[in-house]
């Protein structure tokens, strides 16, 4: 039988394909790991569900447990209840903001309030496209530095 | 007898798939790289949506489609959208006009859709609809933009959304298939969207300044494979490769 946390442990070391700052882990696409019955299970939810990565994560997650010796570790795709910004961790938030991209709060699903740029601190910002490089982020422009950036968009 | 809940769950993704392919088109194309991006992400989540709604229908179905299958191997006469989303893009301005009232009318279905005793069809609703809430408000800001912009905008903002009134009572039709899935409490009631939908529309024509709906006789059947010119062709683009080679993998 293998260990819960041994397994969240691995899982915590596979990047997201999109954005290599954040494991799996960081962004809650890892729901859960039931060891309650054999196989032990890994839970994972798709952000968009039209995201291209959501199918080379399965992949990725596969290879790790492989790698790590848990060949016996099924895989189970969920989505209910769906993905949320909420999820990511405060840690995966902070990863986030040191890579460039505005977190998004953890306290609101609300897209309308104002984005903090990630490289001077400023709030004096503006949206500059509703959508960005993935599905996940819009494109933002601080008006102190005048620096684009990224916003992961609240969902 | 027919599988009801097969044609249901087929008609909720040949709408998405639709739109999301024709959405693709504008893909290198559009006015700006931001609206080129906003585009070609809606349609990505149009098509996962897509990929959900079909793969459901297959299983339901249970004769071995999956939703590669029923995406690529069906015949124009056997899809079951609405006649809106197979449109063509025209200008931006009509573009705008269908993403605007299809999307409105989507979120107000997948909100209540999320409430279905289907337990499958509810969790993939609840999961869409915040896509869609969002594709919904993006469409919202470029009709009031482009209702409020210039005379050219204005203009053209007005003849995408005439283009379109004739599909918007097809979105509201009731047939058997609705019928006896709204009384098990699995579909929702389209007629009972209509009130939000109106009310919507309505504060955002308003907001643009533009004149309000008006519904001149509706063109109906996509739901029963009637479909118009445009669609035949647009398959044939997304469906070739598959069917020169059906036994491609990846």
């Amino acid at each position: 039988m293998n260990d819960a946390r041994a397994i969240m442990a691995v899982l915590a070391s596979v990047p997201d394909p999109e954005i290599p700052a954040v494991s799996l882990v960081d962004l809650g696409i890892v729901r859960d790991v039931l060891t309650d019955a054999e196989p032990a299970r890994v839970l994972i939810t798709p952000t968009y569900t039209g995201c291209p990565a959501t199918a080379y994560i399965q992949l990725a997650v596969r290879e790790a447990l492989d790698a790590a010796g848990m060949q016996d570790v099924a895989i189970e795709t969920r989505l209910s209840p769906p993905w949320t910004t909420a999820w990511i961790t405060e840690d995966g938030r902070e990863k986030l903001r040191a890579y460039g991209i505005d977190p998004p709060p953890a306290s609101t699903a609300l897209n309308s309030h104002p984005a903090t740029c990630p490289r001077c601190g400023s709030k004096q910002t503006h949206e500059v496209s509703r959508f960005g490089s993935t599905p996940c982020k819009a494109l933002w422009q601080c008006d102190s530095c005048r620096e684009p950036f990224d916003r992961f968009k609240c969902h | 007898m027919e599988n009801v809940l097969f044609t249901y769950a087929l008609r909720l993704g040949d709408d998405s798939l639709v739109l999301g392919q024709r959405l693709s088109e504008w893909c290198g194309h559009a006015p700006t790289i931001e609206v080129d991006l906003s585009l070609a992400n809606v349609a990505l989540d149009l098509v996962g949506q897509a990929q959900l709604f079909l793969g459901y229908a297959g299983e339901v179905e249970g004769k071995g489609r999956d939703a590669d299958r029923l995406a690529f191997h069906r015949d124009v006469l056997a899809w079951t959208n609405c006649l809106m989303v197979e449109q063509p893009n025209g200008d931006f301005g009509r573009t705008i006009a269908r993403q605007f009232l299809f999307s409105t009318w989507q979120k107000a279905l997948f909100d209540k859709l999320a409430l279905s005793k289907d337990a499958r069809l509810a969790e993939i609703a609840a999961k869409a609809v915040k896509e869609v809430a969002y594709h919904a408000d993006l469409a919202a800001e470029w009709v009031i933009r482009l209702g409020d912009g210039t005379e050219e905008s204005r203009t053209r903002m007005i003849d995408g959304l005439d283009w379109h009134w004739r599909f918007v009572d097809e979105l509201f039709q009731t047939d058997a298939v609705t019928d006896a899935l709204v009384a098990e409490g699995v579909a929702v009631d389209p007629a009972s969207l209509r009130p939000v939908f109106e009310a919507r529309v309505a504060a955002v024509l308003a907001e643009a300044g533009l004149p309000e709906m008006k519904l001149p006789r509706p063109i109906v059947g996509g739901r029963k494979g009637h479909h118009s010119e445009h669609l035949g062709h647009m398959l044939a683009v997304m469906q070739h490769i598959p069917r020169t080679y059906p036994e491609a993998v990846w």
